[in-house]
């Protein structure tokens, strides 16, 4: 096998430029984030005198303990009960196979079509009128409702390529329903479970439309849903807006650092199975 | 056994209940009343009047309104097709020249935007796209600084700017995703054709694409779904402007039921939005099919 000089060239060079392409937009909000508060720098260009008392600015201004709370209490709430909710639907379906499993598999696959825009309008109006607009709960229990079709296909799949010899031998053995999914089949389903874990948290993290629409103070909202709001307030004020969309990416970022392979996969595979 | 039957049964149901009523409560009851809601005229608060088709008429005949889809369908070219074929060429050329270290840093780096709120997408490229901004810097060191404008603020080139922030998302996670498809192929299907001396075209076009032609199809799903219901990114961005050039579905529903509070006419343009959705979808999934049934 012999690859030519040229071909090596001309493949490495397209990496390296794709990969320029996707560096340089964080080197440049990090580099004009060091710049004066309320300067307009130009867009790749060391400050002579780097102001890195922006971040602590930035994270007055965005209240940025505030911020970490809300978001951290939101994923808290949502990520446990999707996971739980979600994992006893996927047993129902794809292991015990309850009358009418495919149709009620056909039903959640259908919400996967539905983008979140398409039936905002009649959420509002429901939490107005259940009293939970504006409220803690305001975000998380649309939010984990939406991530049904999404979770319940992702443990279905995990759950119906169970060899049917575990559970037949559990049954022999007396365990009940209950007992087969929570002593058995859960912890067979760890992997799975914490990739789906992973994903949920990111994407409620990063959750904009609901934040926006359904809570109106934005320390209350997602970390997402803040940085829109910050935005609004410190358009004009580049430099201050690069150090708090950093702050805001900062904890994403670590984590997929911290997990990378885990995202990725999960990443993939839940785009593969959907 | 069928005395327990009817009991396992309800067992089972009721394993399934904790996520049928949320959903039904949160997505399918909303997706009802979106319906609903665009047969009326309603302002929110007020009595709605049944006005039958009417909204759906005023979308297809105000340019504002039905602009919008052309423009989702503007940006698919942007999210979708180019992310897939540029992620097909990266993913091959991974595949072929860096197998090693490099290859898999390239994957990471790419994948990178994938991760972080698109909002944030969104002001990093909205400052990019400025006037003093890396864009025009980049273009005037090149010797084109005759073209350089605000270009998210331009008529005719504020979408297109849009569509790149779109391939920034979105190519690593097509790349990542077509890289593991190819890793599946059988390596001997290569190596014969390299030793035949095959070249990249050859090996791309006759191997490559036609064996990724389910990963290709889920890249297309994903990402024209992305671009169909855009959100975040056009709202931080450009909100639309300048005048309504970059307004897609998403976002002028927003506008429309939350700051002009025409909810009916809102929820119609949604109906739009969703049924679009699924008729692009389905002949996307038809493709991976058929492939799999060969």
């Amino acid at each position: 096998m012999k690859i030519g000089r040229g071909e090596l060239f001309a493949g490495r060079a397209l990496l390296v430029a794709l990969m320029a392409f996707t560096i340089l937009p964080f080197i440049s909000i990090f580099m004009t984030a060091l710049h004066p508060s309320g300067t307009v720098p130009g867009g790749l260009e060391w400050p002579a005198d780097p102001q890195w008392g922006n971040f602590l600015e930035a994270f007055r201004v965005s209240q940025m303990p505030a911020l970490v709370m809300s978001s951290t209490f939101i994923v808290l709430t949502v990520v446990p009960v999707a996971l739980v909710i979600s994992t006893m639907a996927g047993f129902a379906i794809g292991l015990l196979r309850i009358r009418g499993a495919n149709m009620l598999l056909f039903l959640f696959v259908f919400g996967l079509t539905l983008p979140f825009t398409g039936i905002i309008i009649p959420i509002y109006y429901l939490e107005r009128a259940m009293g939970i607009y504006n409220t803690p709960l305001a975000i998380p229990l649309p939010l984990i409702a939406l991530y049904m079709p999404f979770a319940v296909f992702w443990m279905r799949a995990h759950f119906v390529n169970m060899p049917a010899e575990i559970s037949e031998a559990a049954r022999v053995d007396g365990a009940t329903t209950w007992d087969l999914f929570w002593r058995i089949h859960v912890p067979l389903a760890q992997a799975p479970i914490t990739s789906l874990g992973i994903l949920m948290s990111i994407w409620t993290w990063n959750q904009f439309l609901l934040a926006l629409v359904l809570v109106e103070d934005p320390t209350k909202r997602t970390m997402a849903g803040a940085l829109g709001a910050f935005q609004g307030h410190y358009a004009t004020d580049i430099p201050l807006l690069c150090a708090g969309t950093i702050l805001i990416l900062v904890p994403t970022l670590i984590v997929f650092v911290l997990f990378q392979r885990q995202i990725i996969m999960a990443l993939l595979q839940g785009a593969v199975k959907g | 056994m069928s005395k327990w039957s009817g009991r396992e049964a309800i067992i089972g149901w009721l394993f399934a209940l904790p996520a049928l009523l949320m959903y039904a409560v949160f997505v399918l009851l909303p997706f009802l009343l979106t319906i609903v809601y665009s047969f009326y005229k309603w302002n929110g608060t007020g009595p709605m009047t049944w006005v039958g088709l009417k909204n759906y008429v005023t979308v297809f005949q105000v340019p504002n309104l039905i602009g919008t889809v052309s423009n989702a369908f503007w940006l698919v070219i942007w999210f979708s097709f180019i992310p897939v074929g540029l992620g097909l060429v990266v993913a091959s050329v991974i595949h072929r020249l860096a197998t090693g270290r490099f290859g898999e840093i390239a994957r990471t780096v790419l994948f990178l935007p994938q991760v972080i709120a698109l909002v944030a997408a969104g002001i990093i490229w909205g400052w990019l796209f400025s006037l003093s901004g890396l864009v025009n810097q980049i273009l005037k060191f090149i010797g084109l600084g005759a073209i350089t404008r605000a270009w998210l603020g331009d008529f005719d080139w504020a979408l297109s700017a849009v569509g790149i922030i779109g391939i920034w998302v979105l190519l690593g996670f097509c790349t990542v995703l077509l890289s593991t498809g190819i890793s599946k192929i059988d390596p001997a299907l290569f190596e014969s054709a390299r030793i035949d001396g095959a070249s990249w075209f050859t090996e791309f076009f006759t191997i490559t694409v036609p064996l990724l032609r389910h990963e290709v199809s889920v890249c297309l799903t994903v990402t024209v779904i992305a671009a169909l219901a855009a959100f975040d990114i056009v709202y931080v961005a450009t909100a639309g402007g300048p005048g309504n050039s970059t307004a897609v579905p998403g976002l002028q529903i927003y506008i429309l039921a939350f700051t002009q509070r025409a909810v009916g006419l809102a929820s119609a343009l949604a109906v739009i939005l969703m049924t679009l959705v699924i008729v692009v979808i389905i002949p996307i999934q038809r493709l991976s099919r058929e492939e799999s049934a060969q």
